[in-house]
């Protein structure tokens, strides 16, 4: 076992050996690590915020919403609402007295101002406490306006990030849920994908390789999303789950209800992108969507894989550290370095499950450093100590990796190129480069 | 002229500030060896140390005592106690801060007797740590920052013998600033103690041995000693009593206190130099009669230029205070001066000029950047000054914007912007001027065209 300095610690972190160990992951972080995990709000308002036309209403003091006004980079073809953040802006008085009066009266006013026909209105930490009903204020808004009006669960304190990924399922459940009398149809060829909220476009992306194989993107979770199209989301006949940290509990719940199946893909790096597309075309079973699919991806490999070949020239034998927010994006990111010729010899994630855990364990090779829930002195140590040439975080890991003298590859929410699919991966292989042989380093 | 405010509306959008314990943090980072926790729920921490981080460019490592639904039930002792214990294991800090947040407060957490009861049950100095009830509901980053001075001074100053330095005590500005003001005090030759002071903490060198906490900050045996000072000079004229640290050592010890605006522009600044020389007996060196000289030639080359400005300033009140009147000492009309706390003191500070300056002006207390955003067009703005959060201005109106202040996330060098004393208010004014220019040159011939030619 590791040795840490906290040692509450010791059973989130394990050096990959012959003998397989189960990590602890999923569970609340420990005081005073310095976790780098946001909280139940954040997770939630993450999944929620790319839904275009939806007014996001933060029922709470002024900082959850200062904190995460237009921070991410999900591009819209149509409202730029999302873009604003709007709170209630409690204050003591309304702390004291209850802010069911102050949060009527905000929707009243953004109601008349936007006319909006979706209202999300996120619970907060100091809501939670104070025990504000926001069920009732929403239901009785929404009857007023004749619009809808949903509560998200999200006070910071009830769980951790992924719990924020479920409250804001739980409020898409309630969105897509056919009128009482409705008659679901079922669309063939006509796919929901689940987990990708269109950073730089990569829900186009998708939406353009589905295209090309004869399919169609009914809604995307919520990647450019939008009422009237989220409205339609029972008529698909699959749901394809990429972030599956933050949508399988959609997906699954979404099996039950509908009976739509689902199927795990992910657009990250070359051999998950081509998997994907082709389990993708297994599952629609049809000749012509085969046919097609092969096509497109003979087509689009002619193009990549010199230019990705090239890079990976200057890369082979590098070392990487990966730290990132989900599972998916962590395994993936272990296969598309292989790609590049580079080993990942320290891995973790916010709020990667057991299985992705599994998964990666057995990605990597011996002597890899996996570890859940991580904090800068962690990464820092193993970092170092592993050799790593690289780090992939986020941007509160990207400062850290440069005072290291580290290359680093930004892979968050708030990125302005796309990272998925053909493109995505060489762009990814561009930036790798970018950063690792950059001239800087011979100054250092 | 007109003040108003946006009490009547009940939504805020777009906020035109952060919470207490966002302040709170940026003071803490400016003393040695110091670390930070946030009690509350996960989130907090995160968020504001992501928001620094962008700004700086540093890691920003701040603890959190993590509290779950058990804590917020039960109450969050034990947790907040264990998350002290952890955090010492890695950081060694000689000084740690607690921030509270809306949910410590709101579940009731008497912070104060906690960290005493952690001293004395670990046996621990009682100056190792500082608790500062910092509610996101309390007030803005603003309040929280001068609080948390406040406390901090509050906490370590001990009556102690007479010295020949003197205080003085920042509002939230650059690094860069930070420096400037020291080169200015070292070129005068006067012994200071500058709080806080993360000039160095929150701007490091690259070095090859990374330390967790950075080397710099105000040493807490020179904090100890605030209360033998010869003055205090607290660059904070629209910071209540209640909030002041220069005012509770004038109170607990009597150093005097001198109540100043930013040395930025020149009366400011002139104020800021007589002032020392005031208390110190130390005359202005040549090197800063010379900056200020060149200040002057650059003013009179772009005062036809500037007159064409007539802007918007946000953010900070000590910040907007200091932008307005060097914009009116230019011609440059701040026709929306606006800021996210509810402070009484900053319009009647700036009635006067504003009046002298002879056109409407509209002064905005708590508000945020939708309100702005519609007195911009009222206005006829033509320029925005403040924070990177101004970009809205220019996306939505086509309002140019000159970044300064915090947070500026969406360029790099928000640590380098250099605004205060003769050499930092020239570099700002060029900023503003280029600005003005540049949009000049942009439209000047199709505008021309358009009112001339196509009549």
């Amino acid at each position: 076992m590791l040795d840490l300095a906290i040692e509450e610690r010791k059973d989130f972190v394990y050096t990959k050996s012959k003998q397989r160990k189960a990590l602890k992951c999923d569970t609340d972080s420990i005081s005073g690590a310095v976790s780098q995990r946001a909280c139940v709000y954040c997770g939630a308002r993450v999944v929620l915020n790319p839904i275009t036309d939806a007014v996001h209403l933060v029922h709470g003091s002024i900082g959850c919403a200062s904190y995460t006004w237009d921070i991410r980079g999900s591009l819209s073809s149509g409202s730029e609402l999302y873009r604003n953040s709007f709170s209630t802006d409690l204050k003591e008085q309304d702390v004291i007295f209850g802010g069911e009066k102050k949060l009527t009266k905000a929707i009243e006013e953004l109601v008349q101002k936007y006319r909006p026909r979706l209202v999300f209105v996120y619970s907060t930490c100091v809501v939670g406490v104070i025990g504000d009903d926001l069920e009732a204020v929403c239901r009785a808004m929404a009857a007023k306006h004749n619009i809808e009006i949903i509560p998200v669960q999200s006070s910071g304190f009830v769980g951790n990030k992924s719990m924020g990924y479920r409250a804001a399922c739980d409020s898409l459940l309630r969105l897509i849920e056919p009128r009482r009398g409705q008659k679901i149809v079922k669309r063939k060829n006509c796919l929901n994908l689940m987990g990708d909220f269109n950073l730089a476009g990569e829900t186009w992306i998708i939406k353009e390789y589905l295209n090309r194989m004869g399919l169609a993107l009914n809604v995307a979770f919520t990647g450019d999303a939008k009422y009237e199209t989220l409205k339609t989301a029972t008529q698909a006949s699959l749901n394809i789950v990429q972030c599956a940290g933050s949508m399988m509990y959609l997906a699954k719940k979404f099996e039950e209800k509908y009976g739509t199946p689902f199927l795990r893909v992910s657009f990250v790096g070359i051999e998950d992108t081509v998997e994907s597309l082709r389990r993708i075309a297994k599952a629609i079973n049809d000749q012509e969507v085969y046919e097609k699919t092969e096509e497109l991806i003979a087509v689009e490999m002619e193009k990549t894989i010199p230019v990705i070949q090239e890079y990976g020239k200057a890369l082979q034998g590098k070392k990487a550290a990966v730290y990132v927010g989900g599972g998916f994006k962590a395994i993936s990111l272990i296969k598309q370095f292989k790609e590049l010729g580079i080993e990942v010899v320290m891995i973790g994630t916010q709020t990667g499950g057991p299985e992705d855990y599994a998964a990666i364990n057995d990605l990597v090779e011996e002597g890899t450093v996996i570890l859940d829930d991580a904090n800068p002195a962690e990464i820092e140590r193993f970092t170092l100590e592993k050799g790593a040439h690289l780090l992939v975080g986020g941007v509160k890991e990207r400062p850290l990796a440069y005072k290291l003298g580290l290359a680093f590859i930004d892979h968050n929410h708030d990125r302005k190129h796309p990272l998925c699919g053909f493109d995505g991966a060489v762009n990814f292989a561009r930036e790798v480069y970018s950063t690792v042989c950059s001239p800087v380093w011979k100054y250092v | 002229m007109s003040e108003t405010n946006t009490h009547f509306r009940n939504v805020n959008e777009n906020p035109c500030n952060m919470c207490m314990p966002m302040g709170g943090i940026l003071a803490l980072k400016g003393i040695e060896k110091t670390m930070v926790i946030i009690h509350g729920s996960q989130g907090c921490s995160t968020y504001m140390r992501r928001h620094i981080s962008e700004h700086f460019n540093e890691p920003v490592d701040v603890a959190s005592s993590s509290l779950n639904e058990k804590g917020t039930v039960y109450g969050g002792e034990e947790n907040l106690k264990k998350g002290l214990d952890n955090l010492r294991k890695v950081y060694h800090p000689d000084f740690i801060g607690i921030l509270t947040t809306c949910l410590a407060e709101t579940i009731g957490e008497d912070i104060e007797r906690i960290a005493q009861e952690y001293v004395r049950e670990r046996d621990l100095s009682q100056d190792l740590v500082v608790a500062v009830p910092t509610p996101g509901y309390g007030g803005t980053h603003t309040e929280g920052y001068f609080l948390t001075i406040r406390r901090i001074v509050a906490k370590l100053a001990k009556k102690t013998q007479k010295h020949s330095r003197i205080n003085v005590i920042i509002p939230n500005i650059s690094p860069a600033d930070i420096r400037e003001l020291k080169r200015i005090l070292s070129l005068m030759d006067i012994g200071y103690i500058l709080l806080p002071d993360f000039s160095d903490t929150l701007d490091a060198p690259y070095s090859r041995l990374y330390r967790k906490i950075p080397e710099g900050g105000t040493p807490l045996a020179h904090i100890k000693a605030m209360s033998g000072a010869m003055a205090t000079v607290e660059l904070g004229i629209t910071v209540d009593d209640s909030l002041s640290a220069g005012k509770y050592l004038e109170d607990e010890y009597g150093v005097p206190l001198y109540r100043l605006p930013l040395p930025m522009g020149i009366e400011n600044t002139d104020l800021f130099l007589k002032t020392l020389g005031e208390i110190t007996g130390k005359g202005v060196p040549k090197v800063l009669e010379l900056e200020r000289g060149r200040l002057l030639d650059s003013m009179i080359d772009s005062h036809k230029y500037n007159f064409q400005g007539r802007c918007a300033v946000f953010g900070e009140t000590e910040l907007v205070y200091a932008i307005s009147t060097t914009c009116l000492e230019n011609g440059i009309f701040p026709a929306v001066i606006a800021t996210g706390s509810r402070n009484e003191r900053l319009g009647a500070l700036l009635a006067k000029s504003l009046q002298e300056g002879g056109s409407n002006y509209v002064l905005l207390n708590d508000t945020d950047f939708a309100h702005i955003r519609e007195q911009c067009k009222i206005m006829k703005v033509n320029l925005a000054i403040g924070s990177s959060e101004g970009r809205y201005l220019t996306e939505r109106e086509g309002i140019p914007l000159v970044r300064v202040g915090f947070p500026v996330h969406d360029q790099v060098g928000g640590q380098r912007i250099l605004s205060l004393g003769y050499q930092g208010t020239m570099a700002f004014l060029d900023r503003i001027t280029n600005t003005l220019l540049d949009n000049k040159h942009q439209n000047y011939r199709s505008s021309l065209y358009r009112k001339y030619f196509v009549g």
